[in-house]
């Protein structure tokens, strides 16, 4: 198996370089068929390691590659860890990945960059690959880091653009805080627990689960210091409140990369790194607490940013932000299972309404501003249909993927018994009226009432045939399918049976899920549940009030924005973070630095005392001579005084003269 | 095979004598001085590479010892001798003067043979400065530093250079002759000038601190250290291409160095006893220096001041042994710290080397190095763009470039000392991506900026060996750096016996 999971990391690599470096020799075409076939053999190769370690009999394979450095009996290798956990992540990382690949081909079509786009997200494949093949925290970062350039190249990737080298260099400097916190997270664990490999980490965590610290003048769990400086990366690659506010912007970068990297799989990452650290987490009630507070505020209030967005990528950004938000929530209360469960179908129809926006996009030449579409099921019949599927996924409609997977979150925080729990469910439960609102207001603005079209869009679509690209029209239905059916088809398993045994560690006291597990009985009652059930009600809720509002009354709309004026302008400033942070962090960094500078550096280093000094020795000099000669001759003169009064002292006190 | 050569004094002579050969015999032809300060070069970096092949990794003790009476009244040797500590810097030095003749080609026109010859010269005394073992010749290699380096900055450099080499010079040299009398007190308490026998003096903590305190004058003006680091900005502005080159990647390395080889070893009370200085220094040139340099607007003076705030990690982990054995540390975590250091040491010398011929090429182009003068230079060098955003990457401690090796390593240990040792130091995450990254957005992205911008050409088949080269190597040691460190780990570990060893 070993050079398996080799090929399904090499391969996207290798793609990478040649179509990185040797892009215009091959040409476009030749560069998307390697590219695209990278990623392929992945994918493929990655179904068939999780049917061997599903049904194969297949078990955890963790083994070293290849020795990074060591320093005496330290070791820092690079290693696969390769479990169920992982194999479900390669295939969901690879899967959504193929289908962004296929549908590049059609949305970069006109790029002047195409190979270098097929170079970056083939790259980005094999970092993540590595980030969650990872057997050790040294290739975490590794892996880590490496999804964070790619990304940063990604929304950069016009360059031109003002707003996009704004959005990556933000997008990379808010993830290095995150960094900050995560790397001084491995500095912890490599301390406390003598070693970077997961396997011995585990052991040595679990076996002192009561090793204190102190920190800031008290003692504290050692578990509890090291999950939460780990679970600060966590925030920022998965854009959790308040390291949340690159994400939106990096909608900036082409849409099969918000898609792939901002929706999907990148900033899943802290999801996964916390259900892999889940034996650390697991002694720790306090970082457990943190990360179902911060998950539920997230959960709910980026929800509600997103009712005020016109931009139709920034309404999905912040449906991005919500959702990663219960996969928080699930984590914190202990439902770990259940937070990659939606990790998983999250990428599915998140991908879906993606590249589905992205179609719009391009049928309209560009055009992002919702207030400017309306009614365009007409011209676009598939995109309208596959994006109709990822909503109702997305708002959890019964027996869609998104149903199940939120709804065993739901219900897993309401049974959970830890602090903050009561206030996730409220904030979860209110967060189903508001993706069910931002979600059918986006899809009625977009695909109903009457047609707001300018011209320009106008005329582009009305040449374009019934379709978009059919290159770009399957990923849709590709990733339709398992946003539609995979949780019916595998919520049993993976919550409810031992799917995630051998990778997940519950403390039985805290195990929500097995508790749950007693009233499940199948996925089809499960789904019949629904109508005694509130948050699907809420559900049927949020979507009657976006169709009242938006089809069939939107003449009522004006009056209402105009009562809740206040609250739309704290929403539409994003309840200020971006401001407070410009002005303290970007603004007040630069005004040290200049402070430091013409104060420290120039005025009192160089002016006062460099400089000083070689005033007051001229003087002192031309007092002494009366001459005025060079500077260098009156310094050297200095000199070897000092030196000859310096060569007494050291003789003197050592034949003892004083 | 090659342990029976006097393979040192080779490095050391072979281009110096070759240097002062373009000098006399190609002051008229260019293209010939050109052609054989290539061969030079070459031929030495072929001859560390050989030195590199022919050192036995595993042991800690000197090889390749050549030594002979050479002042015998004082007791003064030619004593050469390379441990794992300065094998790399040796080889370091060859590759980066290479770097610096190649980046010199057609783009030096001004006296070429005496500038060609000015760096080989410079090779063979920095070749020295790593390999003596003794402590006169090491002072008289390290003096001699001065004279090419001021010739230089003083004769290729900026408009104000004048300022800048007396600085450069003066603060330099202030520095290094407290060290002599440092050293000539250390001759009458060891009887020899051996840099080993003036380890486990065991002097009293008065006089080591006295030691200790000159030979931090000639070496923290070399690192350089806040707040005597004043000197290097302006000596990088005004120096040309290849002078900053050499004066990043290799002088800079010598404080560090000096720090290795002789104040942590010949004075290890005092480095205990001071070492609240040393780390509060260091980290202030994290943070300080970090602010600083973001808020630079000319291209050298940012990426100066980057150099100061790497080398602070260097000076940090050196010092912070101390408190991480008493923190409740093993052995091998400070060792860790020791080997962070010295990687950061070896990685900044491709880094700060690939930063400073990046700006090269732009001022061959543009002849501007002010950060407003550029923008968009993507558009009209994508190649170039690539390798520039890859060096800055490197320059911010990417995973995967060499530059992350050290800091990473430098970082884990000094958690070990303490909580706070590591927050502070790990703010250059954030403080390194942000002068960096803030640069490539003002100078690389963006539309075209200007007409000039507008008329940049991608670079040249000569340049492209030489960035290609250089990200060959920042990749391959960010990649696999246990060579590196498997070379330098013995060496090390005996130092830090030494060091941890007096009560």
């Amino acid at each position: 198996m070993k050079s398996i999971y080799l090929l399904v990391v090499l391969a996207p690599l290798l793609g990478a370089a040649v179509a990185g470096l040797a892009g215009h020799v091959i040409g476009r075409n030749n560069a998307h068929r390697l590219t695209v076939g990278a990623v392929a053999i992945s994918a493929l190769l990655s179904l068939f390691v999780l049917y061997q370690h599903v049904w194969g009999g297949v078990g955890p394979f963790n083994e070293t590659i290849y020795r990074w450095a060591s320093v005496g009996a330290l070791n820092f290798e690079v290693g696969f860890l390769v479990d169920r956990l992982t194999a479900l992540m390669m295939v969901v990382v690879t899967s959504v990945s193929l289908a962004v690949h296929v549908y590049t081909i059609g949305y970069m079509h006109d790029d002047p960059g195409y190979q270098r786009f097929f170079s970056y997200i083939n790259l980005f494949t094999f970092s993540m690959l590595m980030l969650v093949m990872a057997n050790n925290f040294l290739q975490l970062f590794f892996g880590w880091e490496a999804v964070g350039l790619v990304s940063y190249l990604l929304i950069g990737f016009w360059y031109r653009k003002e707003t996009a080298i704004v959005a990556n260099l933000k997008a990379f400097l808010v993830n290095r805080v995150g960094d900050f916190g995560f790397l001084l997270g491995i500095a912890a664990v490599l301390m406390y627990y003598k070693s970077l490999d997961y396997a011995e980490v585990f052991a040595a965590a679990t076996a002192a689960p009561t090793m204190t610290l102190s920190i800031f003048g008290t003692e504290a769990l050692v578990a509890t210091v090291g999950a939460l400086l780990l679970f600060i990366g966590a925030m920022g690659k998965s854009a959790q409140v308040p390291l949340h506010v690159w994400l939106p912007d990096s909608m900036e970068g082409p849409t099969p990369i918000s898609a792939l990297i901002h929706a999907a799989t990148m900033v899943t990452a802290g999801i996964f790194l916390v259900a892999r650290m889940s034996p650390i987490f697991e002694l720790s009630e306090t970082a457990l607490s943190v990360v179902l507070v911060l998950g539920a505020i997230t959960a709910l209030f980026m929800g509600l940013v997103g009712l005020v967005q016109t931009d139709i990528k920034r309404v999905i950004a912040y449906s991005t932000l919500s959702q990663l938000g219960y996969m928080f929530v699930a984590l914190g209360a202990s439902a770990y299972a259940a937070g990659v469960f939606h990790l998983m179908t999250h990428a599915f129809f998140k991908a879906l309404l993606f590249l589905g926006a992205g179609a719009v996009i391009i049928a309209l030449h560009h055009e992002q501003d919702m207030r400017k579409m309306g009614n365009l099921r007409r011209y676009l019949p598939m995109t309208h249909i596959t994006m109709l599927l990822g909503t109702l996924a997305l708002v959890g409609t019964p027996f869609f993927s998104g149903y199940y997977s939120k709804d065993v979150i739901i219900e897993a925080v309401h049974a959970a018994d830890r602090f903050g729990a009561q206030f996730a469910w409220w904030a979860v439960l209110l967060g189903v009226f508001i993706t069910a609102l931002y979600s059918f207001r986006l899809y009625f603005l977009v695909f109903w009432g009457e047609e707001r079209l300018d011209p320009k869009a106008k005329a582009h679509i009305t040449h374009l045939p019934r379709y978009v690209l059919p290159v770009m029209q399957w990923p849709l239905v590709a990733l339709a399918i398992p946003s539609v059916v995979i949780g019916y088809l595998t919520i049993e398993p993976m919550l409810f049976g031992d799917f995630f045994a051998n990778s997940i560690v519950v403390n039985p006291a805290n195990d929500v899920l097995a508790k749950k597990g007693a009233d499940f009985h199948g996925p089809f009652a499960f789904g019949l549940h629904a109508a005694v059930n509130p948050a699907f009600w809420l559900t049927v809720a949020g979507a009657a009030t976006a169709w009242f509002f938006y089809i069939y009354r939107p003449q009522w709309l004006p009056a209402i924005n105009q009562r809740a004026a206040g609250l739309v302008w704290v929403l539409k400033h994003q309840y200020g973070f971006d401001a407070l942070y410009r002005v303290v962090f970007a603004g007040g960094g630069r005004w040290i630095g200049q402070a430091l500078w013409r104060g420290g550096d120039q005025r009192v280093i160089d002016g006062l005392i460099v400089n000083g000094t070689a005033r007051t020795i001229g003087r002192v000099a031309g007092a002494l001579r009366g001459v005025q000669s060079g500077y260098l001759y009156h310094y050297a003169f200095v000199m070897i005084v000092g030196l000859l009064l310096l060569l007494t002292l050291f003789v003197g006190s050592w034949r003892g003269w004083f | 095979m090659l342990q029976g050569w006097p393979l040192l004094s080779l490095l050391i002579w072979l281009p110096i004598v070759g240097g002062v050969g373009v000098l006399l015999s190609s002051q008229n032809n260019p293209d010939r001085a050109r052609w054989l300060g290539l061969g030079v070069a070459g031929l030495v970096f072929a001859l560390a590479l050989a030195l590199w092949g022919g050192f036995e990794a595993g042991t800690a003790g000197m090889q390749f010892v050549e030594r002979t009476a050479w002042i015998d009244a004082f007791g003064i040797d030619y004593a050469l001798g390379v441990d794992g500590i300065a094998m790399p810097l040796v080889v370091l030095t060859a590759f980066a003067t290479l770097l610096v003749v190649i980046a010199a080609w057609e783009v030096v026109q001004y006296k070429p043979a005496q500038y060609l010859a000015a760096f080989l010269i410079m090779e063979g005394i920095m070749i020295g400065v790593f390999s003596a073992l003794d402590a006169i010749l090491f002072y008289v290699f390290f003096e001699a530093m001065l004279i090419p380096m001021f010739l230089i900055i003083g004769i290729w450099g900026g408009p104000n250079r004048i300022y800048a080499t007396l600085k450069f010079f003066l603060y330099t040299f202030l520095g290094s002759v407290m060290m002599l009398v440092a050293l000539i007190y250390l001759r009458t308490e060891a009887g020899s000038f051996a840099i080993a026998d003036l380890y486990g003096l065991n002097l009293p903590l008065g006089t080591q601190t006295l030691v200790f305190l000159a030979f931090l004058a000639a070496f923290a003006v070399k690192v350089p250290m806040f707040p005597v680091h004043t000197w290097l900005p302006d000596a990088h502005v005004e120096a040309p291409t290849g002078g900053s080159v050499i004066l990043a990647a290799i002088t800079l390395k010598i404080g560090g160095y000096g720090f290795l080889r002789f104040s942590l070893p010949i004075t290890p009370e005092a480095s205990l006893a001071l070492d609240w200085l040393l780390i509060g220094l260091s980290l202030i040139a994290v943070v300080y220096i970090g602010l600083v340099a973001m808020v630079q607007a000319d291209l050298k003076k940012l990426i100066a001041y980057s150099s100061i705030a790497h080398m602070g990690f260097v000076t940090l982990a050196f010092f912070l042994i101390f408190r991480i054995v008493a923190g409740g540390g093993t052995e091998d975590s400070a060792l860790l710290a020791l080997q962070g250091g010295m990687v950061q040491m070896i990685s900044h010398g491709f880094v700060s080397a690939a930063m400073f011929l990046c700006v090269g090429v732009l001022y061959d182009r543009m002849h501007t190095r002010r950060i407003a003068d550029y923008g968009g230079v993507a558009n009209r060098m994508p190649v170039f763009a690539g390798f520039f955003v890859l060096f800055a990457m490197a320059n911010a401690g990417l995973p995967g470039t060499s530059g992350f090796v050290g800091e990473f390593m430098v970082i884990l240990a000094s958690f070990q000392a303490g909580f706070w040792y590591a927050a502070v130091a790990g703010l250059t995450l954030i403080l390194g991506a942000a002068y960096s990254l803030w640069m490539i957005k003002r100078v690389v992205y963006g539309p075209v900026n200007n007409e000039a911008v507008e008329a940049l050409s991608d670079i040249n088949r000569r340049e492209l060996v030489l960035l290609g080269g250089l990200a060959a190597v920042i990749v391959l040691f960010g990649v696999y750096p246990a060579p590196l460190l498997d070379v330098m780990e013995p060496s090390l570990n005996a130092l830090l016996r030494i060091v941890l060893a007096t009560p």
